[in-house]
């Protein structure tokens, strides 16, 4: 199994693959992310980091974003960032 | 972020819209009922529209375009496009026969999300068998390149049963060939045309196990490549499992015609009274439905469930495969080895006869 901490590469462009959508939906109270046969709530921090993977930017870029747009330490938000990006890419939601 | 489950309940995540019962294939473990709906009683795509409308307002994020095949209907675009444009996330179940390149191709066009195609077995002859249909297995491997080379998102479903269960390695090596992030590895479960050929379709208890173990051995090996999904073999199992998540909990199902089910064998339930959505709002049919609100909650649990700590995990299990094997529909799903009735399920599993499949036909 690959370990969640593995590093990502700062070059990476992270981004949802075709049948993968970040929607906000009323009725179901918030932000969800719609994949093949699963449907995932995610709170307001895990949109925020979803929302940046969009090709364009890079890993680092996100990072540098969310460390300023929480007024967090780089470290830590590389940290869980790379957790929650490896989660994700292992169900196949994200492409790294 | 975790897997939506009960945090949002009280509203359905997802639609299964069944267009057709028509099907080009067999297969006789298909979960359509017996009395299959004929073409002249199927909704139109208007109506089809207006049900995607109401199910997104509803809370509804994912429709399942099912049938039968829903490629036998020849405005199965129009009825994509809509739920697209309803802000549903699109999933096509297809058996992958009689679905046009050209077709799917438009689909895509349309915003189709994600494709699901059914794959019998990974040895072709075994696999036309098990469908009634010569050449299937050459039809849905072509169809598979063309879902992939459109760059749509694909899943291969193998239903399992006694004449493919010892090939799920070759079923998943296939699946991974075919270019599928996901597979299905679904023990067939024991509605509809399964129930009629269960002695046909049931493994043994020596395959069943060999099989769990591969699986888990398969998710290690292909960590990160495939995604397996496993429905387990629940005669085999000691606990039920949480059918469609809870009766009227997270999904609804709706029938060729219109009628609205909370999940698709509930019509083998005598005495349910089903509403349609010719007559009535999706909404209305959710909240009041005599059929929607039997099951729901716990009130009308018998004992063992209804003391239970289980109670709230599996909801007693299945009603539909309670009532199929006690004749009462509120007793413990005899599945669960707390049921009074668990021996008998012991005994049907250990039931395999070599008799021919009786093919689902309209």
């Amino acid at each position: 199994m690959t370990e969640p901490s593995t590093a990502i590469s700062p070059d990476a462009r992270p981004r949802l693959p075709r049948g993968v959508r970040l929607v906000h939906n009323e009725a179901q109270g918030g932000w969800v992310l719609l994949a093949p046969e699963r449907v995932f709530q995610a709170d307001a921090i895990a949109a925020e980091v979803v929302k940046r993977c969009t090709g364009e930017a890079t890993f680092a870029t996100i990072v540098d974003d969310l460390a300023k747009t929480y007024s967090a330490p780089r470290e830590r938000i590389l940290a869980d960032v790379t957790a929650m990006l490896r989660t994700l890419a292992d169900k196949k939601l994200l492409e790294l | 972020m975790a897997e939506a489950s009960t945090a949002i309940a009280s509203k359905p995540l997802g639609l299964l819209a069944e267009l057709t019962h028509r099907c080009p294939l067999g297969c006789p473990y298909c979960s359509n009922p017996l009395a299959l709906e004929a073409r002249d009683v199927e909704l139109d795509a208007a109506t089809w529209a207006r049900v995607f409308r109401e199910a997104a307002a509803l809370g509804v994020l994912q429709v399942h375009l099912s049938g039968g095949e829903p490629a036998a209907r020849r405005d199965l675009v129009e009825i994509t496009a809509s739920a697209r444009t309803a802000g549903l996330y699109t999933n096509l179940i297809t058996s992958g026969v009689g679905l046009p390149a050209k077709v799917l191709a438009a689909l895509a066009d349309a915003g189709l999300d994600h494709v699901q195609i059914s794959i019998q077995d990974s040895a072709p002859v075994s696999a036309d068998h098990i469908a009634g249909y010569d050449g299937a297995f050459a039809r849905k491997r072509a169809l598979a390149a063309e879902v992939i080379g459109l760059k749509l998102p694909l899943t291969i479903n193998a239903v399992i049963h006694r004449a493919n269960i010892d090939r799920i390695g070759e079923l998943v090596d296939l699946a991974l060939e075919m270019g599928a992030a996901r597979v299905e590895i679904a023990h067939a479960q024991y509605y509809g045309w399964a129930l009629r050929n269960r002695a046909a379709l049931m493994p043994t208890r020596e395959q069943v196990m060999r099989a769990a173990a591969l699986v888990e051995e398969l998710r290690v090996r292909h960590h990160g490549r495939i995604v397996i999904d496993a429905v387990v073999p629940d005669y085999h199992a000691r606990f039920p499992k949480p059918c469609v998540g809870g009766w009227g909990r997270r999904s609804l199902n709706v029938t060729p015609s219109g009628k609205v089910l909370p999940c698709h064998a509930a019509e083998t339930i005598p005495g349910l009274v089903f509403w349609s959505v010719r007559e009535h709002a999706l909404a209305h049919i959710w909240e009041k439905s005599p059929a929607f609100n039997a099951f729901r909650g716990s009130a009308w649990m018998l004992e063992p469930c209804a003391s239970c700590e289980r109670r709230d995990i599996d909801f007693g299990g299945c009603r539909c495969q309670a009532f199929a094997l006690t004749q009462d529909a509120r007793a413990t799903d005899p599945v669960c080895q707390l049921s009074p009735r668990h021996a008998l399920v012991e005994e049907l599993a250990m039931i395999q006869t070599e008799v021919p499949y009786s093919y689902r036909r309209m």
